[in-house]
């Protein structure tokens, strides 16, 4: 059930050049959420940041009721975000989308590709891994080896490597080669030597074709974690629309996750 | 605890409080968050005759205290509302208004003959001021001749409590009040959201995939305020108060400038509890200030 809760910070760390990590826990009962749900999180309300912004959940212990976000500084709401502080409140509506495949979905998708255990391989872009590292530990949880491979522009873009490294293999590219192979994920040689039974992809929308479009030539099941300009999150104004083969439906509510066959990208 | 109920002409509100078409889905978007039979009335998304797949992405944008949007009447159209929608709906403990749009006089009036068929649906307010769409809605609504054709199109095919939606895109909104008022409206809503813009500096562009969008939010309050003051000053049927309300203290303005009832909108993104927050709030002004009934205050600002 979706509720508004108003969390305290317990902490704000650093994160990277220009993103930071804000653990908050939860006053009582922490609504129940899976990996690739989001929230929406009311900055101030003041004249600039009127509306929330949606944020991925990037870890969650719903029984401890801790719950973390990594926000990119990008604009003028997440710049507020940073400069919360232990100990103040942060208002969040969630749980809100559904989640990545869960693990029937999984096991499918490796049934289909011949081979008796999942084999997910998750890449993330830039601030695009928040959700992979809650959805890698929820794997793992439950017996299943995530594989991540993650990119960004430069080495201090490339986020929470060493909380990723302490759940599954990490493979890492950079655009300017200052960490991992130089290049695009695509690029990564890993996707020569290796099959994969699913890939599960949140970046860049150009960084997720190009995924969905190597997922597609290889006939591995993929899907895409989108992030739409949304201003309700409930389904309700119809602004975060993303066009696919059943018409234009809300990123907040049918998404934020979506199989790369339903997208009309191609 | 104040007596809340109120009327729309022949339809009485528990309370004033209703949630604006567009903002609300269809009320069971918002139930995880409030008790829906505690609104006095819930006005849902704008349905066509025909499915409208809207405007391409981007529809949004951020603004200062408010915000833009150019969905362009988005639905599955009024066939898939009375078979799909229509029985999910039919049983919240409050009222359903369906909101009606079209591209046509005819469109309009049969749009709104197949909902009067709805039992369970007691009212429709008449969009005639869409900003968002190139082939009718704001066209309409822009003069007194194209809004008194659609309303008198619509009153012959529909017998129940007639509200229509007016835009603040015109010079003399007083004017197109009473042109609908002549037609038979019941009531007159207003405002629609204010046609505006924004730009993308960096890309050197509009913001918004058709250019334009409707400006809604706390920063359109004080115009539809004084528009709400001006038409219920000068016309004999209710008037419906919306534009940028967000606490009991915004909608208390809008009853005291005429109105008798009000539609939360936009609020309803920020605090998906707002509307029932504002019902709470009228109730303990009205106790605090030693007022038996909302209707007290209806109008009484000079």
């Amino acid at each position: 059930m979706k509720s508004i809760v108003d969390f305290r910070v317990k902490e704000v760390s650093p994160c990277g050049d220009r993103a930071v990590l804000l653990r908050l826990s939860a006053p009582g009962a922490m609504p129940e959420c899976v990996p690739g749900q989001f929230v929406q999180v009311r900055v101030d309300g003041s004249r600039d940041t009127f509306l929330r912004r949606p944020i991925s959940i990037h870890w969650a212990d719903t029984a401890a009721g801790e719950l973390w976000l990594l926000v990119q500084l990008v604009g003028e709401g997440t710049r507020r975000l940073g400069q919360l502080r232990a100990g103040d409140s942060l208002n969040l509506v969630m749980p809100l989308g559904n989640g990545f495949s869960g693990l029937d979905a999984l096991r499918a998708a490796a049934a289909a590709a011949g081979v008796s255990e999942p084999k997910p391989l998750l890449v993330g872009g830039g601030v695009g891994v928040a959700p992979l590292y809650y959805y890698g530990a929820w794997l793992k949880a439950r017996g299943v080896e995530p594989t991540f491979l993650l990119g960004a522009r430069s080495k201090g873009l490339l986020l929470q490597l060493e909380a990723f490294e302490a759940v599954g293999r990490v493979f890492v590219t950079t655009e300017d080669g200052s960490l991992g192979e130089r290049g695009f994920v695509t690029q990564h040689s890993v996707l020569q030597r290796e099959r994969f039974t699913g890939i599960h992809v949140c970046g860049p929308a150009p960084m997720m074709k190009a995924v969905a479009s190597y997922a597609g030539a290889e006939g591995i099941a993929c899907e895409v974690s989108l992030e739409n300009m949304m201003a309700c999150g409930l389904g309700a104004c119809l602004c975060c629309v993303e066009k696919t083969v059943r018409g234009n439906v809300c990123v907040c509510k049918e998404g934020p996750v979506f199989n790369i066959n339903e997208l009309t990208w191609n | 605890m104040a007596d809340l109920t109120t009327s729309i002409g022949a339809l009485g509100l528990r309370n004033p409080v209703m949630t604006a078409s567009g903002t609300f889905g269809y009320g069971i978007e918002y139930q995880d968050f409030i008790r829906l039979e505690d609104l006095g009335g819930i006005i849902v998304k704008g349905t066509t005759l025909r499915p409208r797949e809207g405007n391409d992405y981007p529809r949004m944008a951020e603004t200062p205290s408010g915000m833009l949007n150019c969905v362009g009447l988005q639905n599955k159209g009024v066939d898939y509302f009375c078979s799909e929608i229509y029985p999910k709906i039919r049983d919240i403990g409050t009222h359903m208004i369906v909101n009606v749009s079209g591209s046509s006089p005819e469109d309009y009036a049969e749009c709104a003959a197949r909902i009067d068929a709805l039992e369970r649906i007691p009212a429709i307010e008449l969009n005639i001021s869409c900003p968002n769409v190139r082939d009718g809605g704001m066209a309409f609504g822009v003069t007194c001749e194209g809004a008194a054709s659609v309303v008198r199109a619509v009153r012959k095919a529909y017998r129940k409590t007639l509200i229509v939606k007016l835009s603040p895109n015109v010079t003399d909104i007083v004017a197109i009040a009473r042109a609908v008022e002549d037609e038979g409206a019941d009531a007159v809503s207003l405002i629609n959201t204010l046609m505006g813009t924004a730009i993308d500096i960096e890309r050197r562009c509009r913001k918004l995939s058709i250019g334009t969008g409707g400006l809604s939010g706390p920063c359109v309050k004080p115009v539809a305020l004084r528009m709400v003051w001006q038409v219920a000053h000068a016309v004999g049927i209710p008037v419906v108060g919306l534009g940028g309300i967000s606490s009991a203290t915004d909608a208390i303005e809008f009853l005291m400038a005429g109105a008798s009832a009000v539609e939360i909108g936009t609020a309803n993104f920020l605090d998906p509890a707002v509307s029932v927050k504002v019902v709470r709030g009228i109730d303990a002004w009205l106790d605090a200030h030693g007022c038996a009934s909302v209707r007290d205050i209806i109008g009484v600002a000079e």
